[in-house]
């Protein structure tokens, strides 16, 4: 009797931790699940909040004249109140579109300028800096370290700390005012062979001797193997080049003058002609057009460079 | 013994070859690096000891004319103070989010999202500035709606937190981007381990996360440093040559100078910035005691 009597209350006290345990749980289960729903919305909106400018540009490059004046005069020509913004456009129009890819010559120019420096710098470093970075990768020779210090300072030097002497320079070559004068010294940044490199100590040796032992040559090791098969940190630099060059602000602003050179990054639209207003979305809008196609494509790529940008070793 | 000398001679002789072939690789990017960065630069060490109208000597002239420079000094103050606001707050937001972003399955989502701004050109951007926060602006509006006074944004002491705003927007997604890839290399099995010990959420974090993230921060703020002399280009397209005093950085000066032609100056205070750089850098290794750094 008394046996089974303390059975019985052992197993009530067991079923009382169990049931207890079980509603702890599912509380903190629902405390956690409510957190993490917070968190959410959170970080939702912020990152709505950090796309707005896009959305605001997008739609007011789609907005008439007159609709626009309507929400930004008092910005634009000065009449009291303050400028007010809706999200999208009452009367969406390509009007600004056909006007300045059809009927501006003077922004196609720039346009043109901007792919001009983009294109040259990328292809360059394309050429250049793979070819570096190679060497710095899989290859002994003296000295490597302190080369590869000053590649990694030169790298981390602001332009404003290597302006003059850049101007020293394009001036020397007599290169400014002219498109190559922003090109050369884009060519050979030392930040690509920095990213490139990291993509390419990673192929391991034992992939090398045994194309060296196929009798692979230097160069087809190279062309054959390190490109391939680094390809994935060439597109990064590739991206992040793009994303650099395409906004580039300091060095043409610094060594252009002559205006038909100016690329789209410096260009900034008369905003207080409000028969203009329109055309200067539209044009914001082409300017980071390929930027964020560009971004779009390569997403992936453009994290693992920035990754690989960390200065680790 | 003769053959074995020759043998190791031809073997060394060959060892030789190997390495310049090595430094072949590099030489194209080299003789570049050489004419575009290197003699130049210390060209500009030679001016920066260089009277101005003379070309004579003039010993650490040039350097007390700059630091004694009122321009000068507002410049180096303004990036200053703004690289020591702006960087602790980045950082921080940027843990915050990576954390939370990285448990998640739709974390990707939201963070190219949040890297989206890194894609757009700081012209197209300043036509936005300039529409939000003029004085009659949609800032303006908004605060009007909410019961508020106004403000003239670009010209007053608000331009240089419009600054920080736009620089936090800009590096948000980069530095999360970064924080993530410093989660990713701490090892599932030390929270395992923690978590049968009875370690709760918080007590994971401060003892196993922050700890382990320590290399990561050292390159995250010295990257975020950095980026933040990029702000320029937005202080620039908003508010031209001569913004409001407290968004007066280096860049502007150094434009300023080189429109007057003043490159002993230019000179002087580039070869101060690039030493105050490089010591900085320096010193932020040896603070987080890292051996990151090549």
């Amino acid at each position: 009797m008394e046996i089974r009597r303390i059975q019985e209350k052992r197993q009530a006290e067991k079923r009382r931790v169990h049931v207890r345990n079980a509603l702890q749980r599912r509380h903190l289960r629902v405390r956690r699940q409510i957190g993490s729903m917070l968190l959410w919305a959170f970080l939702s909106l912020l990152a709505a909040i950090i796309l707005c400018p896009i959305v605001f540009l997008v739609s007011g490059s789609f907005m008439g004249n007159d609709e626009l004046a309507g929400y930004l005069g008092a910005v634009f020509l000065g009449s009291e109140g303050y400028a007010a913004f809706p999200l999208l456009p009452k009367f969406p129009t390509l009007k600004h579109y056909v006007e300045i890819l059809l009927d501006s010559p003077k922004f196609f120019v720039m346009f043109w300028n901007s792919v001009k420096i983009t294109a040259g710098v990328l292809i360059g470093q394309l050429v250049v800096g793979t070819m570096a970075a190679w060497g710095f990768a899989k290859y002994e020779f003296p000295w490597k370290r302190g080369f590869f210090l000053l590649y990694l300072i030169l790298m981390l030097l602001p332009f404003q700390v290597l302006m003059l002497s850049n101007y020293l320079v394009l001036d020397f070559f007599r290169l400014t005012d002219s498109l190559w004068g922003v090109i050369l010294p884009g060519v050979f940044s030392t930040f690509p062979v920095f990213i490139m490199y990291r993509f390419f100590s990673e192929i391991p040796d034992s992939l090398i001797e045994s194309a060296k032992l196929d009798g692979a040559r230097e160069w087809q090791l190279f062309a054959y193997l390190a490109l391939p098969v680094g390809s994935s940190g060439i597109i990064a630099c590739m991206v992040l080049g793009f994303l650099e060059y395409w906004s580039l602000i300091e060095q043409p602003l610094t060594f252009l003058k002559e205006k038909s050179l100016f690329p789209l990054s410096i260009f900034l639209p008369d905003i207080t002609d409000v028969s203009k207003s329109g055309m200067a979305f539209a044009a914001s809008v082409i300017t980071f057009l390929p930027a964020v196609l560009v971004f779009l494509g390569g997403r992936d790529y453009l994290e693992q460079g920035i990754m690989a940008g960390a200065v680790k070793e | 013994m003769r053959n074995s000398f020759w043998q190791r001679e031809r073997k060394r002789k060959e060892k030789v070859h190997k390495d310049m072939r090595g430094f072949l690789w590099v030489l194209p990017s080299f003789l570049g690096v050489m004419v575009f960065y290197l003699l130049p630069y210390a060209d500009v060490v030679r001016r920066s000891f260089l009277g101005a109208v003379d070309n004579r000597f003039a010993g650490l002239a040039n350097y007390k004319t700059v630091l004694g420079n009122t321009a000068f000094l507002l410049a180096a103050r303004n990036t200053l103070l703004f690289t020591l606001l702006c960087i602790p707050v980045l950082i921080l937001v940027a843990l915050f989010c990576a954390v939370a972003l990285y448990k998640s399955r739709y974390g990707g989502i939201i963070k190219s999202a949040f890297l989206m701004p890194m894609a757009i050109p700081a012209v197209s951007v300043a036509l936005l500035w300039r529409v939000l926060f003029h004085s009659q602006g949609i800032v303006n509006y908004w605060l009007e709606a909410l019961g508020m006074a106004g403000n003239d944004w670009m010209n007053t002491e608000n331009a240089f937190w419009i600054l920080l705003v736009s620089y936090i927007w800009k590096n948000l997604g980069y530095d999360i981007v970064l924080w993530m890839a410093g989660l990713a290399g701490i090892s599932t099995n030390i929270y395992e381990a923690a978590r049968v010990d009875g370690a709760g959420e918080g007590q994971c974090f401060f003892y196993i996360t922050l700890p382990n993230l320590k290399p990561s921060l050292y390159t995250i703020t010295v990257l975020s440093f950095l980026n933040s002399f990029k702000v320029f280009r937005e202080a620039y397209l908003v508010a031209g040559d001569y913004p409001h005093e407290s968004i007066y950085m280096m860049q502007h000066l150094f434009n300023n100078w080189f429109r007057n032609f003043s490159f002993d100056k230019m000179a002087a205070a580039a070869v101060l910035e690039s030493v105050v750089l490089l010591v900085l850098i320096l010193l932020l290794q040896k603070a987080w005691d890292s051996k990151d750094l090549v």
